[in-house]
């Protein structure tokens, strides 16, 4: 695979990870990313695995896209990726077991991810499998991006460590709420805001190149 | 997607065609899960085996060596000796209902004292910063020097019940002084320690002689390297 190949599309990778981030731009699968954000190596760890089940299901729904016929295709696609899921949860267990404890049922949840599934109808099931596999780890990579945003402000206000390496040493009081729920929400609108607000200004700057280009 | 496919398409697709796909794919997705179970289930068993058996020496600093007794069907203890092969401590499971979900703790009874002395999670979901106190707050480890773990005349259940009471107000070598501010999470490990313990030490005592009797060299389960 080179730059050059014209089967291959860059920029359906690099939407995933800015233009159409799952997170920041769809709001998509907002249960993990406010459940399982209270730690950046939580995060990692939840982005990783669902960027995994997004590739093999992806891979897999591309490959067999001519077969399925379309009245059972989203019982099929429900079972590709719980199929799936259920891999990365042995996977977890076996790397390690108090990892598989944080993150709890989040993992079992990844089924109901509407990404995952949006990506295997939206995306696998009309698109050649490298193309397809391409856009679901853009997304994944994407989606990974976003938890650690959340995971990394998160666990340095609320735990005053990063990555479980502490920071600041024990003067510091830390912020408990930002580990709870509601620090959740917080920073995700944190964010939002801030994206949101790049996202304008570009799209203002671009208006006044127009305006002077018509000039 | 949703676009209204014309009828006629519809009806072309047989219903044999719809069964296949859907069998074979369940047939493959069965075959991946299986296959990826039986390879992972060794790691994951050995893990599970290094959690509990850290978790143990952790509790009982002394021992090396540990053995699982069956104490009754479902019941478990694990016991743990030093290197010469003394009975340094048995350490059993215990739960009860906390803040937000269950709180699963191993603990430690040492038979040397017939007292508890000191206990681990093993999962919680209690409030961070709040709950999760019971592991960090210095005063209420203090509890877990010494607990009172006597059995009553007849060795059928505790001389005094094991409770947890509120901040301040302990008086016995059986009370837990609970974390003002996490009162419920204090009062589920007392509450473990105790359900458990009322069980298992009945069944643990008539045994006793005969648990500290075994050697290290005659086929402890587990031996550290």
């Amino acid at each position: 695979m080179s730059l050059h190949n014209p089967h291959i599309d860059w920029q359906t990778f690099t939407d995933g990870l800015w233009k159409e981030n799952p997170v920041f731009v769809m709001l998509l699968g907002m249960c993990p990313v406010l459940a399982v954000t209270n730690s950046a190596i939580n995060a990692l760890a939840m982005g990783l695995a669902t960027t995994f089940v997004l590739l093999a299901s992806g891979l897999l729904v591309s490959l067999l896209r001519h077969q399925i016929p379309k009245q059972v295709r989203i019982a099929t696609y429900i079972l590709i990726i719980a199929t799936f899921v259920t891999i990365v949860d042995y996977l977890i267990q076996a790397i390690s077991l108090e990892l598989y404890n944080a993150l709890g049922a989040f993992i079992q949840l990844i089924v109901v991810n509407c990404m995952i599934l949006g990506r295997a109808e939206a995306y696998a099931s009309k698109h050649r499998v490298a193309k397809s596999l391409l856009n679901a780890l853009g997304m994944g990579l994407g989606f990974t991006f976003a938890l650690l945003c959340l995971g990394v402000v998160r666990e340095v206000l609320g735990a005053g460590s990063l990555f479980g390496v502490d920071l600041f040493g024990s003067q510091f009081e830390p912020w408990v709420v930002m580990v709870l729920p509601p620090g959740g929400f917080i920073v995700l609108g944190g964010w939002l805001l801030l994206f949101e607000w790049l996202r304008e200004r570009r799209a203002a700057a671009q208006l006044e190149k127009e305006a002077a280009r018509a000039r | 997607m949703s676009q209204a496919q014309p009828d006629s398409l519809q009806h072309q697709t047989p219903a044999l065609r719809m069964l296949v796909t859907l069998g074979g794919v369940a047939m493959l997705s069965g075959f991946l899960i299986v296959l990826v179970y039986q390879l992972t289930k060794p790691i994951i068993e050995e893990n599970q085996r290094l959690a509990i058996e850290q978790m143990v020496f952790k509790l009982v600093p002394a021992a090396s060596i540990r053995r699982d007794i069956e104490l009754a069907p479902g019941l478990s203890v694990y016991a743990a000796y030093d290197e010469q092969g003394r009975l340094k401590g048995v350490v059993a499971r215990g739960a009860a209902q906390g803040y937000a979900d269950l709180v699963h703790l191993l603990y430690n009874y040492a038979p040397d004292c017939d007292c508890i002395k000191g206990f681990d999670i093993l999962k919680m979901a209690e409030t961070p910063g709040l709950g999760d106190k019971i592991l960090t707050d210095k005063a209420f480890l203090a509890n877990f020097d010494y607990l009172d773990a006597r059995l009553d005349g007849e060795g059928k259940q505790l001389a005094n019940p094991i409770v947890t009471v509120k901040h301040g107000k302990k008086q016995e070598q059986w009370q837990i002084d609970a974390i003002s501010g996490a009162t419920v999470t204090s009062r589920a490990v007392g509450k473990a320690i105790n359900d458990s313990a009322q069980r298992m030490l009945p069944l643990l005592q008539p045994r006793l002689d005969e648990i500290r009797q075994i050697q290290p060299g005659q086929k402890p389960s587990e031996q550290q390297p």
